[in-house]
């Protein structure tokens, strides 16, 4: 029954820990390549982009490349994790600022947790960051290590 | 003007045996009891998780059946940690309307069915952005341990003086019949307590709990047991998002709800001050919106006694977030009852001698739904 398997969740029941393929596919543009908008009037660009400039209110946003690039501005160390992220524990997340200005939150990577400092430089990564469960999808991101030494 | 004229609250804790709907319907009975058993021609149940949690949505109805109200009209409010300030927000707006002369607002959380942290903290973070901030393993705590470091930094405190809060809070519990956690901890529990999410640790956040708390609003001051005005009140969000704040420490939500509510009046004076807080550092970061201390400053009426039952501006005579619990959207409601009881002065124990005006604060999510009730006793 076709029934059956929407609600089969792996033996996992917590509604909100479930990732729908469709809800993970139209974020694919920002997760996977960090595509942002660009606000055309005032020039704040922003993750996601969105409709409307939260800055001037203008509705002219053009999509726009964010940079890879930026610094770690604050961190939290997670010990208490939500489903799909035990097995990461303790892991980092941090607010960082691209070199253009704008702001997200990501995990780090390779490195660790306790290495981690304000400020420094780190540059965006693709990697897994969550599962839903045996059964569910396996969802990609971004996620930020630190600068590689070219 | 609007009134309440009766209130009823449950512990806030662990209820194995009661379910969402054995829950709001106790308190529900128990408000409406104190009201002198008067009929009610609304309801409005305040709630947060349910959907998640329970898997239970539809709650106007499901708390009328129960209460066996059938064709009362009845609906749901949710604005996270706020939702119980928001539900009061629509039943006082139906009495002002005219729509209505008395309104049950019943606020009812049911977290424990789940019983690992994984699973509750999954459903908190429901409460913050859930594509960019949660998708990523971010949690409410850990967004309240970005706040935390940078408190930290910023005002070049100690971790230390993060323990004035919960220390102040427990010991106000301790004399609260329905307070979750009624016992005193001292700085060595703080630093030992185990950390959530860095600089976060257990002692600054609530559990999570099951609770039930229900108040019922007249448009006439009848309360059999004392009636209270709500004099006025004030709501406003911000970004539900951290990330893209600028500011991270600064909360205008919580200044403007509060400056709304206080335009309305000349000159309100508050005897005390209910704070959602939340964690150790949104509770002094509201003290600071509030106005009762300067930026930085606000441990030091924690670490002082100031902010003591006894003291001079006392917040959370009956333990906070913290200590007295956080069933998320019963907590607005929890914290209009709370007020309630001081002002008809029947808080036994944990009674603010003399109160005549509250401030209650409600923040929802990270700071980005604050409502403010004043209320005064009559």
């Amino acid at each position: 029954m076709q029934f059956c398997s929407t609600l089969n969740r792996g033996g996992v029941s917590m509604w909100a820990y479930w990732l729908s393929v469709p809800a993970h596919w139209r974020e694919f543009p920002a997760r996977y390549r960090l595509e942002g908008g660009l606000c055309r009037s005032c020039g704040h660009t922003m993750l996601p982009k969105g409709e409307i400039c939260p800055v001037c209110g203008s509705k002219d946003i053009v999509t726009k490349q964010l940079p890879r690039r930026g610094k770690v501005i604050n961190y939290s160390i997670i010990w208490n994790a939500p489903r799909g992220f035990e097995y990461y524990t303790p892991y980092v997340v941090a607010l960082i600022e691209l070199e253009d200005g704008t702001r997200l939150m990501s995990q780090l990577t390779d490195i660790e947790p306790s290495q981690v400092t304000e400020g420094m430089d780190v540059e965006m990564v693709l990697r897994k960051v969550r599962v839903s469960g045996e059964s569910g999808i396996i969802a990609y991101a971004y996620k930020f290590r630190p600068l590689l030494k070219r | 003007m609007t009134y309440i004229i009766g209130a009823g609250v449950l512990k806030v804790g662990d209820h194995w045996d009661k379910s969402l709907r054995n829950l709001a319907a106790e308190a529900s009975i128990l408000a409406i009891e104190d009201a002198g058993g008067v009929s009610v021609d609304y309801v409005v149940v305040a709630n947060s998780l349910s959907g998640v949690v329970n898997g239970q949505e539809n709650l106007g109805s499901y708390v009328v059946s129960r209460l066996n109200l059938k064709g009362v009209p009845a609906l749901k409010v949710e604005a996270a940690n706020a939702s119980g300030a928001a539900a009061a927000i629509i039943a006082n707006s139906l009495i002002k309307s005219g729509e209505a002369q008395r309104v049950l607002v019943v606020g009812v959380e049911k977290m424990t069915d789940y019983t690992s942290l994984e699973d509750s903290n999954t459903a908190l973070s429901t409460l913050i952005d859930s594509e960019y901030e949660a998708f990523h393993g971010a949690t409410l705590d850990s967004l309240h341990a970005l706040l935390m470091r940078e408190y930290l930094k910023k005002y070049r405190i100690n971790r230390e003086d993060f323990s004035y809060f919960p220390i102040l809070m427990h010991e106000n519990a301790v004399d609260t019949p329905h307070a979750q956690y009624r016992f005193k901890i001292d700085l060595d529990a703080y630093l030992s307590s185990p950390l959530l999410a860095e600089p976060i640790s257990m002692m600054d956040v609530p559990s999570p709990s099951d609770g039930a708390a229900a108040i019922v609003l007249s448009e006439k001051s009848e309360g059999p047991n004392g009636s209270a005005r709500i004099s006025s009140f004030g709501q406003a969000t911000d970004r539900i998002s951290l990330y893209n704040r600028k500011y991270i420490l600064e909360m205008p939500s919580i200044r403007m709800a509060f400056n709304r509510a206080v335009s309305k009046l000349n000159n309100f004076k508050p005897d005390l001050y209910i704070i959602g807080e939340y964690s150790s550092v949104m509770g002094y970061i509201a003290t600071e919106e509030l106005g009762l201390a300067e930026s930085g400053k606000a441990y030091k009426l924690f670490m002082d006694g100031e902010a003591k039952r006894n003291g001079p501006i006392p917040i959370n005579p009956e333990g906070g977030s913290k200590a007295r619990g956080d069933p998320i959207g019963a907590t607005g409601v929890y914290q209009l009852a709370e007020a309630y009881l001081q002002l008809t002065g029947r808080a036994q124990g944990w009674q603010v001698n003399g109160a005549r005006r509250a401030l209650v604060l409600s923040i929802g999510g990270l700071g980005c739904n604050s409502v403010v009730h004043l209320i005064e006793g009559v």
